[in-house]
């Protein structure tokens, strides 16, 4: 954890629901600090949350997991691996791409979303978050959602807080659902032509019943991950392999694989790149999009998610380029230098419509715009 | 009886001439004003509570949609928005003062595309044509609620449905990607779409599970599947519900995500076997289906491994499938329950909580207490992975006061869930049946918050009134407490 000057540090939820309403200015959440240096820059109190530190119950039996927010993500995940568990979302580490200082906690993690490969199967921080603790705006103290896994009860607030940016609220306590890990793992790298006809064996792989964990494009080739039980991977290679007429793929062993498809989750081929963009697209446009911005830039580029998620790797920021060239979808500025997020709206914007909408819920938990003000640019 | 709120009289006098300017806005035949048609629309799921309509309006584009919802909001008239109308919680109830909004008119596919992997709909197309519309190709809709033969889409994103495979395939929220919708101002907006994941506050989430509170949806974008190669059960049977949970918690606790996981208690397992005689063991206290699916080399495998399991954990009766008539033959019993209850009893109430799995045989126990004190049977079946009890309360609708006793003795059941560390419903929604339990599972600042939320989209509280929150101030009167001495906090800022 960085080391701040002003910083506030509450002790417990009290503390904290008193700081936040006795606050004269704006507050910034903590967690790792991490992933200050994304989204618009904030000009505010930072609002240290190191205190919210431990795992409070953990029931793998029952697939839950009860943590302060900011409990190192590590910390956690060698809990996990120690019953055969993970966080099915496979959370990337940022500090790869941007080279940030710190520990990357739980709370931040799912503040920023930030799901990695296993999305396309096992769906994004958003599917995992079963309940939350935290104060609003106005320095109340209020839970949400629950402790078990499937609950309808109430509106479904913890969805709105996976990729809310600490805008909505100061989480102290996050419950999430917690899956099996995956027994083994074998990648398969199929050469292709060209972007577009390896997103088109992704589309294939994806499409068929062999369950696909992963399904990316790096240098030019097609990487399709299979997980699960031994002898359900064995057969499900040689059926997958079979079905894409591809009998002579290489195959990537588990050690192999992990460390694949670890890469691919940080984007680390892109870690030298001073500007990042990350942009979520139908997977079928996407390396049509890439071509369109490639006529006026230099690019390095990394499919995942069957071609859904592009990482592009630029120069400069090119925001008219990059999202005049998209169809479908929106373009996030994931890395860049706090001038240029300052100048281009970091998340697409919003039609009117929607966007008068998610300021309506922005004020319906911190009216007064304390928290994190302006750095989803809503 | 749940109390539903007063209507305002000066509505009801208008209900001629709101009909004649419904008849304006959209085709003769999509509104329907006669009382005796509108029968048709008086109740849900939950059929003890029954109401006429104002009106009936059926229309059938979105910007006919948007007309209704803006003419409406100019006359203060409240919306109750309905879909198949299949609702187990009284979410799409009628109120005397409301127009019941129905999108029984939205049946049309718009759009399959297998490269994507998506389909999308309009919100009358029931969750089986979904899969249906794809089933030629391979493909399938993952989540399966029991009424997936009537049930809507658009009803299933107001409900967050789910069914006995979403352990492993996930509720609505998770398989929803796009979805287009008209504000209770009657602005059109689009959230979501073919691709994942949003650049702002996730709507879709909030939106899918809001029971109609804020908004009517006019078209949904959903993920497909491919259908598993094959799926073999087991049916295992307990002498205690406690060896049966034990089972359950291994078979998890060993990485397994089984597609269905089902549970029944004696009463359960008697009334199916004398409905539909699937050769459910009479001896047992406790009797598990566990279905596996993918490919036969992890059917296979895990087949072994779950008997195993089971050995290990006391069962009695161990049998696998061996065919796909067997293996529905296990399934035939389960989901026959329902009716199977039904011919043993003249009327039941389905509840809907859910535990964590371990405080199964303390809630169990608690439940044989609670019957013997309300005088009324009761039968469980249980969605035993993610731990979602149905109990079925048994009553006679013609006995004075047997439906306030089930109801009394549902409401108890569901503290209970809350007090183990679960939840009032897990799939079939508050509605109008848990209403006033939401003060026992949040206290009031959680409740202000969700309730500040609604005013965000619903300023006046028009939709689907006395649905889901026990007591709704009007959103004006929380305004006034970030106003102080006529300043609010910090003057400078941007204010949105």
């Amino acid at each position: 954890m960085t080391e701040f000057s002003n910083r506030l540090r509450p002790r417990d939820e009290a503390d904290l629901a008193e700081l936040v309403r006795t606050a004269t200015g704006p507050l910034e959440p903590i967690g790792g600090g991490t992933k200050r240096m994304m989204g618009a820059p904030v000009e505010a109190t930072p609002l240290d949350l190191a205190a919210f530190n431990g795992i409070i119950a953990y029931e793998p039996a029952e697939l839950t997991m009860s943590v302060g927010a900011a409990t190192p993500l590590g910390v956690v995940e060698r809990e996990l691996e120690a019953r055969q568990q993970m966080f099915a979302f496979e959370p990337m580490d940022p500090r790869v791409l941007l080279g940030s200082p710190g520990e990357p906690t739980v709370g931040g993690t799912v503040a920023a979303a930030l799901a990695g490969p296993r999305r396309v199967k096992a769906g994004g921080a958003r599917d995992h978050l079963l309940g939350l603790k935290a104060v609003n705006g106005r320095g109340e103290a209020f839970k949400a959602g629950g402790r078990v896994v499937k609950n309808v009860t109430g509106y479904d607030v913890p969805k709105l807080f996976a990729g809310s940016w600490g805008t909505l609220g100061v989480m102290s306590e996050l419950t999430l659902k917690v899956l099996p890990a995956p027994e083994t793992e074998r990648t398969l790298i199929l050469d292709a032509d060209d972007a577009s006809g390896a997103i088109s064996l992704l589309a294939r792989a994806l499409g068929s019943s062999h369950e696909v964990t992963g399904a990316a494009v790096v240098d030019g080739r097609a990487a399709i991950r299979l997980e699960g039980f031994g002898p359900s991977v064995a057969w499900r290679v040689g059926a997958l392999l079979r079905e894409l007429g591809s009998p002579d793929a290489a195959t990537l062993e588990p050690a192999a694989s992990r460390s694949f498809w670890r890469d691919v989750r940080d984007v680390r081929s892109l870690a030298e790149a001073p500007i990042v963009w990350r942009v979520s697209t139908v997977p079928s446009l996407a390396a049509a999009f890439v071509a369109r911005v490639a006529l006026s830039a230099q690019l390095r580029v990394l499919y995942d998610w069957g071609g859904g998620l592009v990482w592009l790797g630029l120069d400069a920021a090119y925001e008219d380029l990059v999202r005049g060239a998209l169809a479908e979808g929106h373009a996030m500025l994931f890395k860049a230098p706090a001038e240029i997020r300052a100048r281009v709206p970091v998340f697409q914007p919003a039609p009117s419509g929607l966007a008068d909408l998610e300021r309506r819920v922005k004020a319906s938990f911190d009216p007064d715009n304390r928290l994190n003000p302006g750095r989803m640019g809503r | 009886m749940i109390a539903m709120p007063k209507p305002d009289p000066q509505i009801l006098a208008r209900r001629q001439a709101i009909a004649a300017q419904l008849r304006t806005l959209l085709p003769a035949s999509s509104v329907i004003a006669e009382t005796e048609r509108m029968r048709a629309y008086e109740s849900d799921g939950l059929t003890a509570y029954r109401q006429v309509p104002l009106v009936v309006a059926l229309p059938e584009t979105t910007q006919q949609v948007a007309d209704v919802l803006r003419w409406a909001r100019r006359e203060g008239i409240k919306i109750v928005p309905r879909g198949a109308g299949t609702s187990l919680s009284g979410g799409a109830l009628p109120v005397a003062d409301a127009i019941v909004l129905g999108l029984g008119k939205f049946k049309a596919v718009l759009d399959i595309d297998y490269a994507n992997r998506t389909v999308t709909v309009q919100p009358g197309v029931t969750n089986l044509a979904i899969s249906n519309a794809v089933d030629a190709a391979g493909f399938y809709y993952a989540p399966d609620p029991s009424s997936q033969i009537a049930c809507t889409i658009g009803g299933n994103v107001a409900e967050n449905s789910g069914g006995v495979h979403c352990l492993k395939y996930g509720l609505t929220t998770n398989n929803v990607l796009g979805l287009e919708f008209v504000t209770p101002e009657g602005e059109i907006v689009r959230i979501g779409g073919k691709h994942l994941d949003s650049p702002g506050y996730d709507l879709l989430g909030l939106l899918t599970g809001s029971e109609g509170l804020l908004g009517i949806v006019t078209e949904v974008t959903v993920r497909i599947l491919q259908k598993p190669e094959t799926a073999r059960a087991l049916l295992l049977g307990f002498a205690s519900a406690e060896q049966g949970g034990d089972c359950v918690a291994a078979i998890i606790a060993a990485g397994i995500i089984p597609g269905g996981m089902e549970m029944m208690d004696r009463p359960a397992i008697h009334a199916a076997e004398a409905f539909v005689q699937a050769g459910y063991p009479l001896d047992v206290e406790a009797l598990l289906i566990v279905e596996l699916d993918g490919c036969a080399a992890e059917v296979d495998h895990l087949i072994g491994r779950v008997e195993a399991i089971a050995a290990l954990h006391g069962v009695v009766v161990s049998r696998v499938s061996t065919t796909e008539a067997e293996r529905l033959r296990f399934w035939a019993g389960r989901k026959a329950a329902f009716p199977a209850v039904g011919r043993i009893s003249p009327d039941y109430y389905c509840m809907d909580g859910t535990i964590p799995r371990a405080a199964l045989p303390r809630v169990l126990a608690a439940m044989r207490d609670m019957s013997a004190k309300y005088g009324l049977g009761v039968a469980n079946v249980f969605h035993a992975g993610d731990g979602n009890l149905h109990p079925l309360i048994l009553y006679d609708a013609n006995v004075p006061g047997e439906l306030d006793r089930a109801e009394a003795f549902g409401a108890d059941i569901l503290k209970l869930c809350v007090d183990v560390g679960g939840v009032l419903t897990g799939e079939h929604g508050v509605g109008v049946e848990k209403r006033d339990l939401m003060e026992y599972q949040f206290d009031a600042v959680d409740l202000e918050q969700q309730h500040r939320l609604k005013c965000a989209f619903d300023v006046d509280l028009r939709f689907n009134p006395g649905k889901v929150f026990p007591t709704l101030h009007r959103c004006a009167e929380e305004g006034r407490v970030h106003v102080h001495r006529g300043e609010t906090r910090f003057p400078d800022l941007p204010r949105f």
